[in-house]
This record gives C-alpha cells, sequence and structure tokens, in this order.
C-alpha cells in the first residue's frame, strides 16, 4: 500500500457555471498524508463541492470557475484523478456494472492496472469490506449496507492514497451502518490513506476521526482542530448550522405514551399479505392497530418491506390478501377500504409523504405545487389560497413561493412534500422515512411539525430508521422484522 | 482457478457451440444472415433458412421453450405483414377478390407468404444468436475485439443497468398522482406529464452515474486495460462459413426452385 496524500488547499474557490454565489470559497487547508477528518458544515456550505474538487471531478471551463489552488501531494486535483477514490452518496448510483466483480474492478481497468493484479485486488478489497458474495452476484440483488460496502471495495481497488465518503451511511438502517462504519475502519485506515468523511451524524465517526473541519456558508473555515477543540468551541453555533454535534440536546419534547383514554382505531390492519405489483408477495399475516390522534413510528431493518406496508396501508397498493380498513367515520363512497377508494377520496382521508418528494411533485412552482390539493377538492380560489398562504408560512417557504419545486435543497423539497399533503387536511397522514437526508436544523422543524399535527387531532404514521424519530414520534413503535431471504447461500457479513 | 474464467463463468453455464463465438462475430453473422433476405423475396430462401436455423438449434444452446416465448412478438407480427400484403400488393396474376383498394391476387398471396416467411427469417437469427449474450460480455467484446470507444461502449452498458430504476421510478410517479388526489381523470394528460418528469429522472440518473464513472478514474488515463478477455478464435471463422453457408443454400435452392426474386423487380 501506498500510505496518505496531502491535501492542500490556498483559497480555493469554485462557482458552478450559471449561478451568482460560489459554492464554496476561500478555503485554506493543509492536511497532512494519513489524517482522517470529518468534514461538517450547514447545508449549502458547499460540503459536496469541495469533495468533488478533491476528486478531480470538477472540470473545465464550462463546469464553473475556479479560484486558488487545490492539490493532492502538490499535484493539481484534476491531474491526480485516479489517486483519489470517491464513494458517492447514493449507493444505488454507484454500480456501473451488473455483477459484483466486475463492478469493483471498472476502477482498476480505468488506472490501467494488469489483468491477473486486477482480480487479486478485486478479491483482497471485497474481504476486506467483508463482502463474502460471489463474484457474478447481481449487484442490484445486494441491500443497501451491502452496495455501500462494494461502492467502498470499489474504491480500496484502486489504491487510493486519499478516500472521500459522502454521507456514506445516511441511505442505511443501523445495521447498515455498523457494517459500513467497520468495513472503513478494518479496510481503510491500515492502508494509511488520507480519510475525508462528510456526515450530518457526526457520533457514528467520532472515535475514528483524528481532526474536524468545519466549513462556513459564508465562505472559509468556521472551525479546524481535533474534535473535542472543535465541538466545544463551536458546538452550539454547529448545531445551529444543521450539524449533529454530539451532547447536544433536541429542543423537542419526547414522544411520550399515548393519549390517556383508549382512543378509536383510525386504521387497521388484518392478517395483511402485501407486495409490490408484478412481484412477489413479502410479508404475510400483518396485523396493526393505528389509534387515532396518536404518533406510530414504523422500524424494522432494510428490506422488511416497510415501505410497500406504507404504501398498502395508504390505499395505494392493494391488500394481496387480508384487509386494510378504517374506522367508520372515516367510511367513503366506496367502503371502508383505502385500495378501493378514488384518488379524490384519498386526499382528505389519508395522505402519503413519499420516500423521494421528487417522485410526487407535479407544478413548476412551490405555491401552484400546494395549491393542487386544494384545487382537486374543488374548494373556492380564495379558501385556496389562505391553505397555501398559511402553509408556505409554516414551512418556511414563503421567500420561496415562485421558485420550481425541483429547485429547492433537500430539506426544502421535504418540508414541501409534507406541506402538499397538509394542504388537503387528511385525517391520517402516513410517511415514508420523513427524516431521511436532512440536516438538524430541517429535521427539528419537520419532526416539531409532526408533533404540533399530532396534537392538533391528526392521526401518523412514520416509517424510519431514524432513532431520533422513534424518540420524538413514537408513542405507538412497530417493529418489522426482516423476512426469511429465501435463497440460503445469501451470506450476512 | 484464474479470474477471467471464473468472471465468465455465469454465462458459459452449458458450453454450447455458439457461447465459444465471439458476440462481434454473432454480429457479423447477423449481417450475413439477414442482408441477402432483404435483398431478395421469395418464399423458398426464406423457408429453407427457417428450417436450417431450427435444426441448428442444439448448437445455440437455448432450449425450445424460451425460445417460442421470445419468438411469441414475431408470431403476432408476422400475419401483420403478410396480411397487409395479401391486401395490398400490386395485383398481378388472376384475381381472387376485390375490395376498395384492396386486391388478392395470385402476385399477392405469393408475396404474402413470402413476407410472412421473412419476418422468421430476420426475427429467428437474432433470438438465437443474442439471447445468451449479456450486456457485459457485448461490451467487453465490442471494445477489444471491435475496437469501438471505452466511453461509447461503457457508457451504453452502465446506461442499460439503469432502465431498471427507470420502471420503479415510473411506478412511484403512479402512485403518487393517486396519493394527490389527481389520479381519478384525465389519463392521457397524466401519462405525458409523467412521460416528461421521466425524462427529467432519465438525465439526472445519467448525469450521477457519469460522475460515479469519473470518480472511479474512468476517462483519467489514455488507455485502459480491460479485466475479462474477448478475442476470436478459429471457431469464430467456423461459425461465419457456416452462416454463409446457410444463406448460399437457402438461395441456391430459390434459384433452382425458380422462385428467387429480388425486391422491388
Amino acid at each position: 500500500m501506498t500510505g496518505g496524500a496531502r491535501i492542500t488547499a490556498t483559497g480555493w474557490g469554485w462557482r458552478h457555471a450559471g449561478r451568482k454565489r460560489s459554492a464554496v470559497a476561500d478555503i485554506t487547508l493543509d492536511v497532512e498524508a494519513g489524517e482522517r477528518i470529518l468534514l461538517l458544515g450547514a447545508s449549502g456550505s458547499g460540503k459536496s463541492t469541495l469533495l468533488a474538487g478533491l476528486a478531480g471531478l470538477l472540470g473545465g471551463e464550462e463546469d464553473g470557475e475556479q479560484t486558488g489552488a487545490l492539490a493532492i501531494d502538490g499535484l493539481d486535483a484534476r491531474a491526480a484523478r485516479g489517486r483519489v477514490g470517491l464513494v458517492l452518496q447514493d449507493p444505488d448510483a454507484a454500480p456501473v456494472f451488473s455483477r459484483v466483480g466486475d463492478d469493483v474492478a471498472f476502477g482498476c481497468e480505468n488506472l490501467e492496472v494488469p489483468r491477473e493484479e486486477i482480480w487479486r485486488r478485486v478479491r483482497r478489497s471485497l474481504d476486506a469490506v467483508g463482502l463474502a458474495v460471489p463474484l457474478d452476484r447481481s449487484t442490484s440483488e445486494l441491500s443497501g449496507g451491502e452496495k455501500q460496502r462494494l461502492a467502498l471495495a470499489g474504491v480500496l481497488a484502486m489504491e487510493p492514497d486519499v478516500v472521500l465518503l459522502d454521507e456514506p451511511t445516511a441511505n442505511l438502517d443501523p445495521a447498515g451502518v455498523a457494517d459500513v462504519r467497520r468495513a472503513i475502519e478494518d479496510a481503510v485506515v491500515p492502508t494509511g490513506a488520507t480519510l475525508v468523511v462528510v456526515e450530518h451524524r457526526t457520533e457514528v465517526w467520532l472515535d475514528l476521526i483524528t481532526r474536524v473541519i468545519v466549513l462556513d456558508a459564508g465562505g472559509g473555515l468556521l472551525a479546524d482542530g481535533s474534535p473535542e477543540h472543535v465541538f466545544a468551541i463551536a458546538g452550539d453555533a454547529l448545531a445551529a448550522a444543521g450539524v449533529w454535534v454530539p451532547g447536544v440536546p433536541m429542543a423537542l419534547p419526547l414522544a411520550g405514551p399515548p393519549r390517556v383514554g383508549a382512543p378509536t382505531t383510525a386504521l387497521a390492519a388484518i392478517d395483511l399479505s402485501i407486495g409490490r405489483p408484478g412481484a412477489g408477495v413479502i410479508r404475510r399475516g400483518v396485523d396493526l392497530r393505528v389509534p387515532e390522534a396518536t404518533s406510530t413510528v414504523v422500524v424494522g431493518p432494510n428490506g422488511a418491506g416497510k415501505s410497500t406496508l406504507a404504501l398498502t396501508l395508504a390505499g395505494l397498493l392493494p391488500e394481496r390478501s387480508g384487509l386494510v380498513t378504517v374506522s367508520e367515520q372515516l367510511r367513503a363512497r366506496r367502503g371502508r377500504r383505502p385500495s378501493q377508494w378514488s384518488s379524490r377520496e384519498l386526499l382528505t382521508r389519508i395522505g402519503t409523504v413519499f420516500q423521494d418528494p421528487e417522485h410526487q411533485f407535479l407544478a413548476s412552482t412551490v405555491r401552484d405545487e400546494l395549491a393542487i390539493g386544494p384545487r382537486a377538492l374543488k374548494l373556492g380560489e380564495s379558501e385556496a389560497t389562505a391553505r397555501v398562504d398559511e402553509l408556505l408560512d409554516i414551512l418556511g417557504l414563503t421567500d420561496l413561493a415562485r421558485a420550481n419545486p425541483f429547485t429547492l435543497s433537500g430539506g426544502q423539497k421535504r418540508r414541501l412534500s409534507v406541506g402538499t399533503v397538509l394542504a388537503s387536511r387528511p385525517a391520517v397522514i402516513i410517511l415514508d422515512e420523513p427524516t431521511f437526508g436532512q440536516d438538524r436544523v430541517s429535521w427539528t422543524r419537520l419532526v416539531g411539525l409532526l408533533q404540533d399535527l399530532v396534537g392538533e387531532g391528526s392521526t401518523v404514521v412514520s416509517v424510519t430508521h431514524d432513532a431520533g424519530v422513534v424518540l420524538h414520534l413514537g408513542q405507538q413503535v412497530v417493529t418489522v422484522d426482516a423476512p426469511v431471504v429465501p435463497d440460503g447461500d445469501r451470506v450476512a457479513a | 482457478m484464474t479470474a477471467p474464467q471464473l468472471a465468465t463463468s455465469a454465462t458459459l453455464r452449458d458450453g454450447a457451440f455458439l457461447d465459444r463465438v465471439n458476440p462481434v462475430s454473432k454480429i457479423i453473422a447477423m449481417v450475413i444472415l439477414s442482408v441477402p433476405l432483404i435483398a431478395t423475396i421469395d418464399w423458398v430462401s426464406a423457408a429453407v433458412a427457417v428450417t436450417i436455423e431450427l435444426v441448428l438449434l442444439p448448437l445455440c444452446g437455448l432450449a425450445l421453450g424460451p425460445l417460442l416465448r421470445r419468438a411469441a412478438p414475431l408470431a403476432l407480427f408476422a400475419p401483420i405483414a403478410g396480411i397487409s400484403m395479401l391486401l395490398y400488393a400490386e395485383p398481378e396474376g388472376r384475381v381472387y377478390a376485390q375490395f376498395l383498394l384492396a386486391t388478392v391476387s395470385d402476385g399477392s398471396i405469393a408475396l404474402a407468404v413470402a413476407v410472412t416467411l421473412r419476418v422468421f427469417a430476420l426475427g429467428l437469427p437474432t433470438i438465437l444468436l443474442f439471447s445468451r449474450v449479456d450486456a457485459t460480455e457485448l461490451a467487453d467484446a465490442l471494445a477489444q475485439v471491435a475496437r469501438l470507444p471505452a466511453r461509447f461502449v461503457l457508457g451504453v452498458v452502465a446506461g442499460v443497468r439503469l432502465l431498471g430504476l427507470f420502471v420503479d421510478d415510473w411506478r412511484s410517479m403512479g402512485l403518487a398522482r393517486r396519493a394527490r388526489g389527481v389520479a381519478d381523470v384525465g389519463v392521457i394528460r397524466r401519462f405525458f406529464s409523467m412521460a416528461f418528469l421521466l425524462l427529467v429522472f432519465a438525465v439526472r440518473r445519467g448525469s450521477k452515474l457519469a460522475t460515479a464513472m469519473e470518480a472511479r478514474g474512468f476517462g483519467a488515463r489514455p488507455t485502459r486495460t480491460w479485466a475479462r478477455s474477448s478475442s476470436v478464435s478459429m471457431w469464430d471463422g467456423v461459425f461465419l462459413v457456416g452462416c454463409a453457408g446457410v444463406m448460399v443454400t437457402a438461395l441456391g435452392a430459390a434459384i433452382a426452385a425458380g422462385t428467387f426474386r429480388f425486391v422491388g423487380s
């Protein structure tokens, strides 16, 4: 192994073509070979841009404009491409080939590694990350944690001097997070490579890193030093900027027990079997009771069918067998089974917030997006406008009312997708991974909003991996186990 | 076991003759097996070609069941092509029936039979030759044997992998529209708005993939190595001579039977 490389930035900045503001500005850094850095900063402070710059992915004139210099061992970062390996946030986007072995080999091929050496490296890096699957296993059959370890193996096989990780655990369940963290500890640290991790969830990495660097959204660095030092001097500022600082408590009440008195059941599943259209049944015999005006949280590992369960409860996927039924109060013209209702009947009864907010956007401005529900309900124009204005205010999106929903930040998109559901005031709200990818500020705002809704009498069901959601919204917690995997050769690490 | 063998073991399960042939040779074979049949039109040559190809089925490593399943679209399309010939081809010889522009004659019947058989004769080689070729194997061959640019070949292979994700996108968008109360009316308009949005997703996923490839050093060096080898051997020569033989036999039979005819003559 080659050991690490030194990273130097002198007054470095980058402005994407067509933008007025720089994404990153005025970064001056000196990172010794083999240091392990946690890179922090508020949403929009340019962490991903800095990583892309380090990986040499920010190209020529037409991509944007660079100021200052960014170097790997004294060599311009763009010329050092291949010595730096980057693992991207979305593991679904990473595999290039359909088989595990071929995919890990891809990076080596690009670096002109001889064939025999490629396959030695492929096996060595798969071993190192603890991914014990056959080389011809299809990449699409891997779980989220396995995909992320595959991506890591692909980067390790390149034997890079610098390893960059962009939110490597953001999409994973707690077991996946632990596997990836262990893989990095076992596989990256021994090589002596310089490591840079971007992650909102600092506690996962705390004992692995040697230094914390915090980007200032206004340009430059907010703090730089040992973890203890940085969190001591900048902890509160970091928390206010959206970073999950260890030991800073959330300013939100805990979920507490459900309301006193036995509340009526808003929504129930009876001996339910679920499955996606065109695919097999993935769970049978689900019995579930969702009490009215209560917050229910559904947890369980990746692949357990939580999302499918949510979509079935929401009346969007038909029951494969068994029954989903609602309280007498929520009965529609076509009865008490949500899957039988018309789209418009669904609107005031059960609202669904999808895992990917972009899937549910329909309009070209934030304002129109929020108005779609009220218009579908044929509310008067003044009533619709009043609801939209109120929501814009609650969601903190008033200034963005005329922006295109697709141009919002991740946190804003998530809040808007929740807002589109609130606009039609459904009795039951079902959310799939509502806090996914949110920074601390956005998280607090969203969870606070859901707590308020429950307080006002809404019934809320959240599917989540997030322990914080369980803590603050789990008045009732339902655990869904992993289904038994049918093929016996699947190896758990 | 050496690594390259390990990597190709997924495709070389039963070791049919055709599996020893490079995908690039199969592409050349496609040209050999189709151009003569596109340029000529008679029933004998197509019938002979189809018959020989079916006799050679065991060499292709494809079982009868999958073959029939894959050939089903041909069975649907061939009669449509045949019937349109039957009704609308230039009248020739004895006329049997006439209705508006449609005329059934000796000439149109012969043409209908020839075209129906030709659809099979043109479709069958594709099914036989490419059913067991996977995208990675094809990419290796195109880059190493046909020497196409790596950027083009790998871009296409990686893009194909994204198709599955688009199916998921489409389903989620459909469900989201139901959830948002707009799925009761306007099916056609909804289809177009979803199609447009899918295009947006496609562009984004494409650029994400390009970033992922570059992040792993793609294009960082002027050349690259290949983890799996792809080469041609004497089997490729035997195979191509055999394909030419099939065509010579088919056209020879047509000439001998006196039915040989170029398109348009």
